[in-house]
Order: structure tokens, then sequence, then C-alpha cells
């Protein structure tokens, strides 16, 4: 996917005009295991680059979910409510997390593209 | 029955466990200098050839789940059959003269009727100290063999064990002593269909009232087999000779109907069974009272006293403790863990939540904490502070999913 960017974090943007999907990453949603509870923010919310934007959960564990741009909250995925294993089944598809409308571009460009994610996650192993 | 597992840790999605000290030289450097080396129980190997992630536990390393995940591996309990690696937990015998010695030495130490324990036999108990809070928690077998009489059994928490045995044999009188059984594994099979699978091993053992005890054997290798557990469901407790645990372990896999279970559902179930974790919801600052483990201190023990912090329990008893411990079921779906803030309606803390996640048979979050008395009924409306936000919540009963242990049919209605 030539428009999906990467974090550190192990989340992923995928940026259409300047509304961004962010989810987590299948490597995330590996070490994850079962995701049982989706916290998602308020539409309106302001995040900024690097701040909260949601709360995954699994049995054992709750992780914070990073904003990899900063922007508005102007969609959130209500699925994930009734079926948050759709996080697992299809993360980088219908198990998207939350949609942001972005201001500044640039932070988006210097994300990590695909190949440069696969190539820090063999540095973490 | 407690042990204590896995802390819950809240970690960027993705980080695996181990990479705190960061990465590259200093990593190394850091882990040379700090970390003694894990230890392994008999079954290691096999959870490693079975694909387990692996976890450092009260000194060991033990599988927190195998591939399947602890959703399934909790589902599949409850559906069929799981089995457990709890050879990391503390076995020991106590050996005196007769039982009402060896019992009495105990109930030096511990608030149950450890005198009135029939053969063949379990109960539950606590280790106390001077002020009445609780050291561990612990399982107490007597032997069903009049050749054993003397001889009591000894299942402690693996993160206490070291410190437990040197309590007890601190405080044993001349004629007892305690005979550490390192040499020993523990296997725990449960689930509904734990009772057909260990039938198909060995002898006698599918009529085992619950809580009973017996000598049997697995396949000919001989075997002490309990039937108890820490899920709430049908099963046992196999003790056998470190030689022998792969080979049982193996025969165990083998069966269509069972599956491994690591330590993350093992407290998924445990916490749906309303049953204590030490070190979480039980220390060293509670006493059984406040724990709601009165039922384990049988009536002559607190009539007669004679263990520490007796007169902690009998206060409390007659004049309530300060705080109880309670199960709790969030309104929503979010999960209150470890730690969050129970507050009254008005925003007062009243208490704190000790234990908490999601339950995968119950299919929502739940918890245990301690609040105080006055709000302690099952039913009262509490806050949860998650996240800086106060979620509503309820008292609940516990267990949260109805216990199945075995009761043999009596033939009456």
């Amino acid at each position: 996917m030539s428009d999906t960017k990467f974090t550190k974090d192990h989340e992923y943007v995928r940026l259409e005009g300047d509304t961004a999907t962010v989810g987590i990453t299948d490597h995330a949603q590996s070490q994850l295991g079962d995701v049982v509870y989706v916290g998602l923010p308020e539409i309106g919310k302001a995040v900024s680059q690097g701040g909260e934007a949601a709360v995954v959960e699994s049995v054992k564990a709750a992780s914070d979910v990073f904003a990899p741009v900063s922007g508005e909250v102007v969609a959130v995925n209500a699925e994930l409510e009734g079926a948050p294993s759709t996080v697992n089944e299809d993360p980088l598809g219908k198990g998207w997390f939350l949609k942001i409308k972005v201001k500044d571009t640039s932070e988006f460009d210097k994300l990590m593209s695909e190949a440069e994610y696969q190539d820090y996650l063999k540095t973490l192993s | 029955m407690a042990e204590t597992t896995v802390e819950s840790t809240v970690q960027t999605a993705g980080q695996s466990a181990g990479q705190a000290a960061g990465e590259g030289p200093a990593r190394e450097a850091a882990v040379a200098a700090e970390v003694p080396a894990l230890k392994s129980t008999p079954l290691h190997g096999a959870h490693v050839a079975l694909g387990a992630r692996m976890v450092p536990f009260a000194g060991y390393e033990m599988p927190v789940q195998y591939p399947t995940g602890i959703l399934a591996e909790h589902l599949h309990t409850r559906a069929s059959a799981g089995i457990f690696d709890v050879s990391h937990m503390g076995q020991a015998f106590l050996m005196g003269s007769d039982h009402a010695t060896t019992a009495r030495a105990l109930e030096s130490l511990v608030p149950a009727d450890i005198l009135n324990l029939a053969p063949g036999r379990q109960r539950y108990t606590q280790l106390l100290n001077e002020e009445g809070g609780i050291l561990d928690d612990l399982m107490v077998t007597r032997p069903s063999e009049e050749a054993e009489d003397g001889v009591l059994m000894l299942i402690v928490n693996a993160a206490c064990k070291d410190r437990d045995f040197a309590h007890i044999e601190a405080r044993l009188p001349q004629g007892v002593r305690l005979m550490r059984a390192d040499h020993r594994a523990l296997v725990a099979l449960q689930g509904p269909k734990s009772a057909e699978v260990l039938a198909r091993h060995g002898e006698g053992v599918a009529e085992m009232p619950f809580m009973s005890a017996r000598t049997t054997h697995f396949d000919g290798l001989a075997c002490h087999v309990s039937r108890s557990g820490y899920t709430g469901e049908d099963g046992y407790e196999i003790s056998i000779k470190s030689a022998h645990a792969v080979a049982i372990w193996s025969a165990l896999l083998r069966d269509g109907a069972v599956k491994p279970i690591g330590l993350g559902a093992r407290d998924s179930l445990r916490l749906e069974a309303g049953l204590c974790l030490y070190g979480h919801d039980i220390d060293a600052t509670t006493s059984p009272v406040e724990a709601a483990l009165t039922w384990s201190v049988q009536k002559r023990r607190r009539e007669e006293g004679g263990f520490p912090g007796a007169q902690r329990l009998q206060r409390e008893l007659a004049e309530a403790p300060a705080r109880k411990r309670v199960g709790i079921l969030p309104d929503g779906k979010a999960p209150a863990r470890e730690g969050t803030e129970i507050q009254a309606k008005d925003g007062r803390k009243i208490g704190t939540v000790t234990s908490g996640g999601f339950g995968p048979t119950l299919g929502g979050p739940l918890a245990m904490g301690y609040v105080e008395t006055s709000f302690a009924a099952i039913g009262t409306e509490i806050d949860l502070l998650v996240r800086g936000k106060p979620l509503p919540a309820k008292v609940a009963s516990m267990p949260f999913v109805p216990n199945r242990y075995f009761r043999p049919p009596t033939g009456a209605t």
C-alpha cells in the first residue's frame, strides 16, 4: 500500500486527501493476542502526533494507541465495540480504529514506509 | 488455592516483554549484571516444543500462552479439558509421629481445622503472620493410607515457597519436620471432561469427591491425585516424580479432549471463579475475614484460636472488618485492572481493585477488590476510575461463572 505509513509504536496510517485512517499493525495484533475491548476517542477530539488516541485491550493487558499524525478525530469505528476481534482478523482493513483530519501532511511523509517498518520489525526480535 | 501470575503491564502495542532495558549492548550488559538465570520445570522443553510464549514468573520461565491464545485456552478448559504445568509451586511434606502431632504443629501456623481433616481429604488455608495478615495461601492434604499417618502434604505458591518453608521450619516443635518435595512435578487437569480423561490412565479417580485425595497410578506410574483446582471446574491436581512429568504430560496431550493451557488463561479462569491470587487479592496486610475467606476457618478454630492473629480474626468476626474483598462487575465493556481506584458515587475513594480483566466465559469485564465494609453489599453501585473517568459498576457475587465441582450423586433428591 503505497500511501500507508508506519510508526515505531506499531500503528499504521493511510492518508487519502487530508483524512488519515489509523489502526494497529498485524505485528501489534499478534503480540497483543485476542482483543477484547477497544476504547475509542470522541469525535471532534484534537490529537497530536505521539499523543494518546485510543486504547486496545487483550485479556491480559491494556495498550495505548498513539496518534501517528496530528489533527481532529472525524470518525471512529463503532463496529469494534460489538466485535473487538475484528482488530485481530483484519487489522489493516475492517479493524481500523479512527480517522483523523490532518492539517500538516508533512508529519505523514516523515513516517516509515512499509519496507522500513518491516526492517524495523527485524531489529526487535 | 492461589498463585501469583504474570503481572498485567500497560505497554505500547507490540512491544515484547523484556525490552524494557532498551536495545543493544546496554541491554546485554544489564541482563548479564542483574538477572539470575530463570529456573525451569521438568516440562519446560515440552512448552517450548509446543510453541508457547515463555515469560519469567516467580523465578521460573513459564508458558503464558500457547499458539492457540489465552481466549481459546480459557474457553477450551470450560468446554473440555486443559492441562496446566504448575510444577513451579512448592510441594512439601510435614512429618510427625502421628496425625495429631503433625496437625497441631500446622494448626499453630494456620487457622483451619487440620486435626479433624479426614484421611484422603484436602483443605484450603492460609499461613498467617502475627498481625493476622496472610503470608501465603496453601492446600493441605492428609494422605488416605494408614501407613502415611503423621504425614501432611502442603502445596504453596511458587513465589512464596522458599519463604514459606523457612517460616514453617523455624516454628516446628521437636518431632515434626518439613521435607521439601522439589523432586516432584505437578500437573493440573481441569474441565468437565477431566474425569473421563484421567480414568483412561488410572483407577479410582472418577468417583473421587471434590477435595479428596489418593495415591494411584497414571499409566503405571505412581502419583498422588487430588480432586481440586484453581478454575472452578471439575478437575484434578496430579503430583508425580519429576522424572515422569514429560511422560504424563505427553500422554494427556495425546487425548483429543485435552489442550495445554498457559498462565494467562489460568488467571482469567480463577478470576471468573472468584479465587484469590496471592500478592494481589491477599497479602500480608489482608486478614482472612477481610478477604472473605472466613469459610475456610472452621468453627472450632474460630472459637479456640491458637494461631497467629487469632485475636484480630475474632474481633473482625464480632465487629466486622474495616474492608471487605468483593466481586465487581463494570456496567460497560471497559475492563478495570489491578490498582484501579474504587469510588463511591460522590467521588470519595472507598477502595482499590486488586485483580481485574476480561472474562472470556462471562463475555465481559470483571474485577475483584477491597471496599469499605459499608459498601460491600451485593448490588451496591460504585464507580471505577479508569483512565481518569469514573465508570459505573456494581458489587457482584462470586463466583462470576458457576462452579462445577464434582459431588457424587447421593441417591437422595
